[in-house]
């Protein structure tokens, strides 16, 4: 095969691998502006014939057909729960990691493992256990118990991720920094922090989606708009026998929205553009 | 403007003991070069000093003050590390500046301090890169100037020069002496070079399995060496040591040849004591190629094996009752493998160490 030949295959065949991976997301964004009618004709209507903003005007309470779903409230809940346990879990990760990369303690390794192996318990499997201790305590249906919950899920992997990038920062960089008169604490915020800023802001991003993602304990955790996220409010859309697809759809353009612009926010960041030419080269 | 000093210091890692109550004084503006193979405590030593490291036991003074539980920030030291630790996220300029930041100085004052820092080590082109940007022999110069630019009473350097490699190392060398002649500030030095040791100290103290094994200046311990393990660690090639026993004013070798004692230390020689006959490379010369002042010297004739030519000189290996020993043949000619040359050595400049304990008969 010549080499244009096999050039082109390689186009074409990434583009098929593509467009499966992406189709489902286009889809959900295209019915987003969409009317039900259009989404549901079969054989399926892929060039849209008109595309309006009418689903999410009626999502927010305006125009003709106005869906009763809270909206604001379970935007305003996803947002607070969704910083509140990424900021809480990012400063434990980042205690949490530095200890880990720095001190020696016993029960150091065992403890490490412990972290990861909390990982492969599906949250789901938790679920129920947590239900039930939460309705003791009283914790069910507040925004309190459902970021308790994420910051918990969070930490282990904060701690996972940022151990590494501090355990890249030799430690002759804190004992300079102490000899040119820091105190432990300076040298940690003047030297080390910045040197681990990219990797502090990658489990920050992976923290926060995964709170904005989550559905499975929230949808067992929360009841009303006191609590509800944005994932869990999707649900509000299937009736007994009806389901909105097209409310659905727009409600689910704007889960992705947020997220999407903190990605590309702190992607620069996450490009660890560091280089470590401070120790020999 | 302080000295240094280091009482019964000890330093043990649980059960472990790396350091065994050290005693050292160090005077104002003396240059000290702690040296000794790896493992021998040296940079622990360094470290304990730097307050890097606590101490287990006795007592550290730095111009008076006895700072065993002062933090490295309140010594007023500085120190220069193996691996440079420069800050990577800072220019040349922030890395110098960095301490007179933290302890709050006035922002022209930095600059000024920078500058001079930046002056005396040839800095001012690179004021405003980062460390990456730098070679191996820049970012030993930056970190030098870090040490300089906040006028601490003490300089700490960790082996800065392994790093490099041996050319520059040689030109580092001469800039850190250099510096020490500009500042005139008290320096302590880790080195496991003997080399570096030599060139650079004032003073040198040798050190092994946590022990200081001897102090003195460079020519001291290089012609009086108190046991074996200084005589073959300081000096390049390393001292000859021959197996031998002390039979009537004569050292006999094992293959029966003898060597006058010598003239010193017949006094401390008794009959029949089992030593390592101790010389150096240089005394051990070709007749006509030796050094013009030799006097007193022993006629010996050397098959030699090999010979390694360095232009000015060159070494000759040979053997001396079956043990391979170094000779040195100056204002050289071409020798061949396996030719027979008379030789003599100078035999009042040997050493006799006891064969047992390894310490020298002087």
């Amino acid at each position: 095969m010549s080499r244009r030949a096999r050039d082109i295959a390689i186009w074409i065949s990434t583009f098929i691998t593509m467009l499966i991976i992406c189709l489902p997301g286009l889809w959900v964004v295209l019915s987003a502006f969409r009317s039900n009618g259009e989404i549901l004709t079969r054989p399926a209507v892929w060039i849209p014939e008109g595309l309006s903003l009418d689903n999410f005007r009626s999502i927010f309470g305006f125009g003709a057909n106005v869906v009763a779903i809270p909206v604001g409230s379970y935007f305003a809940n996803s947002l607070i729960i969704s910083m509140t346990s990424t900021v809480v879990a990012v400063a434990i990760g980042m205690a949490g990691g530095y200890a880990f990369a720095r001190y020696h303690f016993s029960g150091k390794a065992a403890g490490f493992l412990g972290f990861m192996l909390s990982r492969t318990v599906p949250g789901i499997a938790l679920s129920l256990p947590l239900f039930i201790l939460w309705s003791w305590i009283g914790l069910i249906d507040t925004r309190l118990g459902v970021i308790l919950v994420y910051t918990a899920i969070n930490v282990p992997f904060t701690i996972w991720l940022t151990e590494g990038f501090f355990r890249q920062i030799p430690r002759d960089l804190n004992e300079a920094a102490q000899i040119d008169g820091c105190t432990p604490w300076q040298a940690f915020w003047r030297v080390e922090f910045p040197l681990a800023k990219a990797g502090i802001a990658s489990s920050a991003i992976f923290a926060f989606l995964t709170s904005w993602n989550e559905y499975a304990l929230a949808s067992q955790l929360t009841r009303s708009t006191d609590s509800k996220t944005l994932p869990v409010g999707l649900m509000d859309f299937t009736a007994q026998f009806t389901i909105d697809w097209a409310g659905m759809c727009a409600m689910a353009v704007i889960i992705i929205i947020p997220a999407l612009v903190l990605t590309f926010l702190v992607q620069k960041h996450l490009i660890s553009g560091l280089t470590f030419g401070g120790v020999k080269g | 403007m302080a000295d240094v000093s280091l009482k019964n210091v000890s330093k043990s890692y649980g059960a472990v003991k790396v350091v065994h109550g050290i005693d050292l004084e160090i005077a104002h503006d003396e240059f000290v070069v702690l040296v000794g193979p790896s493992g021998c405590g040296k940079s622990t030593t360094l470290r304990m000093i730097a307050g890097l490291e606590d101490i287990s036991g006795g007592e550290i003074a730095i111009g008076g003050n006895v700072v065993n539980d002062l933090p490295p920030r309140k010594r007023n030291i500085s120190m220069v590390f193996q691996n440079y630790a420069l800050y990577p996220h800072m220019t040349v300029r922030e890395n110098l500046g960095f301490g007179l930041k933290i302890a709050g100085r006035p922002a022209a004052e930095i600059e000024a301090k920078t500058n001079e820092a930046a002056d005396i080590l040839g800095l001012q082109p690179y004021l405003d890169r980062t460390p990456a940007a730098l070679s191996g022999g820049q970012r030993q110069r930056v970190a030098m100037g870090r040490a300089i630019v906040r006028h601490p009473d003490v300089f700490l350097f960790d082996e800065p020069l392994s790093n490099l490699d041996a050319k520059l190392r040689t030109q580092m060398r001469v800039e850190i002496k250099k510096l020490h002649r500009k500042v005139k500030t008290t320096i302590v030095y880790v080195t496991h070079d003997q080399v570096e040791a030599m060139t650079l100290a004032d003073r040198i103290v040798i050190m092994k399995d946590g022990h200081i094994v001897q102090t003195g200046t460079p020519l001291d311990l290089f012609e009086r060496p108190v046991n074996m393990f200084v005589a073959t660690f300081i000096g390049s090639p390393p001292m000859n040591l021959v197996d031998g026993v002390i039979d009537g004013g004569k050292v006999r070798f094992g293959d029966g040849s003898t060597v006058p004692t010598p003239g010193d230390l017949k006094a401390r020689a008794e009959n029949g004591r089992k030593v390592k006959f101790g010389f150096r490379a240089e005394d051990l010369t070709p007749v006509g190629h030796g050094l013009a002042d030799t006097v007193n010297a022993a006629p010996i004739d050397l098959t030699i094996n090999l010979a390694e030519p360095l232009g000015s000189e060159t070494l000759l290996l040979t053997e001396i009752a079956g043990a391979e020993v170094q000779a040195k043949m100056f204002n050289p000619r071409p020798i061949k493998p396996g030719e027979t040359l008379p030789c003599l050595l100078a035999t009042d400049r040997c050493h006799l160490f006891d064969a047992a304990t390894g310490k020298t008969l002087r």
